[in-house]
């Protein structure tokens, strides 16, 4: 697989009346061809402001990318103009937000929605950019498209919407899709169809997809590899079968033990105690310990390094260290791993 | 639309006749005698001169006859100037009145537009900072203030424009920039604040995430979604014009309605003040149709009842 997209020590900050808020802080990661990248982790642990600087869509002037590269196809775009960023925006590198109801000009006809972005990165003619967008229409299953064209985003249904700008997203054959928690707004019927149409464009077009969620439940569901962030890190990294079978890093025992499943026995949901840190002035050593039982002393004042667990499948705890205690997963959050293994994940399915 | 049209006019004819009812039964309250040297008749001459305009009728009667007249476009003839007919007096001093208008209205609008856009553009910078002490300046002093220095800097010291009257296109030029000033402020004010607003919210981060330019962003996606706030203040905006000429045509001697609204107020002429009010009148209800019909063309989700 041919690396497409590295990034390397990203650092993201904020400025603000109180002062620096480090959003991301120290990123690594690669995304190849064709797959499907997810990141998660709870509110503010950075990752969609880790998608936002890809796209260097960072909120002017108080956002800006601090140090490290983002290397797409081999150049790195942190230095690129505005201008030149224009031209990656859309047509290498494109985005679906979160929320279908904000995210479409609601004064423009949304076949023009589409045909923008057309017009401007592929030269097209007004009735070719017509064309391919009702093939686009076609593609993302939408009825009627001929009608839909000349209507506005307020005469869709949300569903509807997200599939527009999912089309939008993809006009120019981009070769990586970035999806923002694309399906937290929608209903779960919703959710699925919308999953299941992206699943099938990405068969279709090769493109590799960064899928941005706090949803374990769509990261077992359309992944190949997982990122869990936390405070502005990446605490653990592996293919989705290391995530779920053989996670060892303590914040995604508390991800996978917090995910709602129906065919637990357990009454109470596993919650994790505390809340994330505050990232103006972010904890020295390992961010996660005051919320971790199983902490170490050397968490408080060291910060811990990647360990290798395998190839794929590395974690940013002191526990994988070789002096470290050996400590087992919480029993819950065990079973829960055994469970997950029973049912089978996505690439078991599709053996 | 037809019939939402239909029921607008009906309104509008209505809101006329409730001002007319209103301004005549005032027009009767009113002390003093509307003909011109009354102490200076004798009781027979005034009853002869009474009778003639057939004000010794009763109230009543002769509100009856009014509206009468009224509905057949009659508005009467003025009891002051040489007995001319109203309607052609109003006919004769609305060009320079509606000229006037118009220029400050869209001289006003798009330049305060454009300040408006250069101030969210630099959002906190120089010139957002300049707009705004412009807006706030021009909302904030009267605009006979203005008046008053355009004609003593632009046309005595500097001698680039007439003082005042009536004639060639340049005469036009004070009085237009001292009524644009209020236009002009509002609009600026209103069109910063809505731009800003519209360049941070969700879909212009999507257009962003496009590649469309920044001119495109501004002005494709979002003009048209910061202006449907301003066409709200449109109406009071055509409304301060009105009551504004009354007193900019009065300094700069504009032979236009609104000197010749104060000019037969002056002398006591109740058939011209009740021609002008509800000539004022008119112009204001036309004017919010227009801005409730203008809603529709700029904002695809607003559909008018019994529209569709």
């Amino acid at each position: 697989m041919s690396k497409l997209l590295e990034v390397k020590d990203l650092r993201v900050s904020f400025n603000t009346y109180n002062g620096e808020v480090q959003a991301v802080r120290g990123v690594n990661f690669e995304l190849n061809k064709g797959e499907t990248l997810a990141i998660v982790g709870e509110s503010g642990s950075g990752k969609s402001v880790t998608s936002k600087s890809l796209m260097q869509l960072l909120p002017a002037p108080q956002g800006f990318i601090k140090s490290g590269e983002i290397l797409f196809e081999g150049q790195d775009i942190t230095k690129l103009s505005n201008r030149a960023m224009q031209k990656i925006r859309g047509s290498e590198i494109s985005m679906i937000f979160q929320d279908p109801m904000s995210s479409l000009n609601p004064t423009m006809k949304v076949g023009r929605q589409i045909m923008e972005g057309l017009i401007k990165h592929q030269g097209l003619s007004k009735t070719n950019a017509k064309n391919k967008s009702l093939e686009l229409l076609k593609l993302v299953g939408i009825p009627n498209p001929e009608v839909r064209m000349t209507q506005y985003p307020h005469q869709f249904s949300g569903g509807m919407r997200q599939r527009v700008v999912i089309a939008i997203a993809l006009a120019c054959n981009p070769k990586v899709l970035i999806a923002d928690e694309p399906t937290t707004a929608l209903d779960v019927t919703i959710q699925a169809q919308i999953l299941e149409l992206m699943k099938g464009i990405q068969d279709e077009t090769d493109s590799a997809i960064m899928f941005i969620t706090h949803d374990l439940g769509v990261v077992a569901n359309v992944a190949d590899r997982v990122a869990v962030m936390y405070a502005g890190k990446i605490v653990e990294v592996g293919t989705t079968d290391d995530i779920f079978y053989n996670a060892k890093h303590p914040y995604t025992w508390g991800l996978l033990g917090s995910m709602p499943t129906l065919d637990d026995d357990e009454e109470e949901l596993f919650a994790i105690p505390g809340s994330p840190p505050d990232m103006l002035n972010p904890p020295k050593g390992d961010a996660f310990a005051p919320r971790n039982e199983f902490a170490l002393e050397i968490d408080k004042v060291m910060e811990p390094p990647m360990f290798k667990v395998s190839d794929t499948h590395y974690a940013a705890t002191w526990l994988l260290h070789e002096d470290a205690p050996h400590i087992e997963p919480p029993e819950a959050v065990k079973r829960r791993m055994q469970g997950f293994s029973n049912t089978g994940s996505k690439d078991d399915k599709k053996k | 639309m037809a019939r939402y049209l239909l029921k607008r006019v009906i309104y509008m004819l209505i809101t006329l006749f409730i001002i007319a009812t209103i301004s005549f039964f005032l027009m009767k309250m009113l002390p003093g005698s509307p003909l011109s040297a009354a102490d200076k008749l004798s009781p027979e001459q005034r009853e002869v001169v009474m009778d003639k305009y057939n004000l010794n009728d009763p109230v009543p009667v002769q509100y009856v006859r009014y509206l009468a007249n009224l509905a057949q476009g009659d508005l009467g003839l003025s009891f002051a100037f040489d007995n001319t007919p109203v309607s052609k007096i109003l006919m004769d001093r609305i060009g320079p009145s509606a000229q006037l208008g118009a220029q400050a209205l869209i001289f006003g609008t798009i330049l305060g537009i454009l300040f408006g856009l250069i101030a969210a553009i630099s959002h906190n910078g120089v010139l957002d900072y300049t707009s705004t002490i412009i807006a706030v300046l021009g909302t904030s002093i009267p605009s006979f203030v203005f008046a008053g220095l355009l004609q003593k800097f632009l046309a005595v010291e500097w001698d680039l424009f007439p003082v005042a009257l009536w004639g060639s296109f340049s005469h036009t030029i004070l009085p237009t920039i001292a009524l644009m000033i209020f236009p002009l402020a509002t609009a600026a004010r209103f069109t910063r604040t809505e731009m800003i607003e519209v360049l941070g919210s969700d879909f212009i981060e999507t257009a962003r995430a496009k590649g469309i330019s920044e001119y495109g962003i501004i002005f494709k996606h979002g003009l048209r979604n910061a202006l449907i706030p301003l066409v709200t203040v449109m109406g009071p905006m055509a409304v301060s014009l009105m009551t504004g000429t009354l007193v900019i045509e009065q300094i700069f001697a504009v032979p236009g309605i609104g000197k010749q609204f104060v000019d037969s107020v002056m002398v006591n002429d109740p058939p011209t003040i009740m021609g002008t009010t509800l000539l004022f009148a008119f112009l204001f209800v036309a004017i919010i149709l227009i801005i409730d019909l203008l809603y529709v063309i700029i904002d695809p989700r607003i559909r008018l009842s019994g529209g569709k």
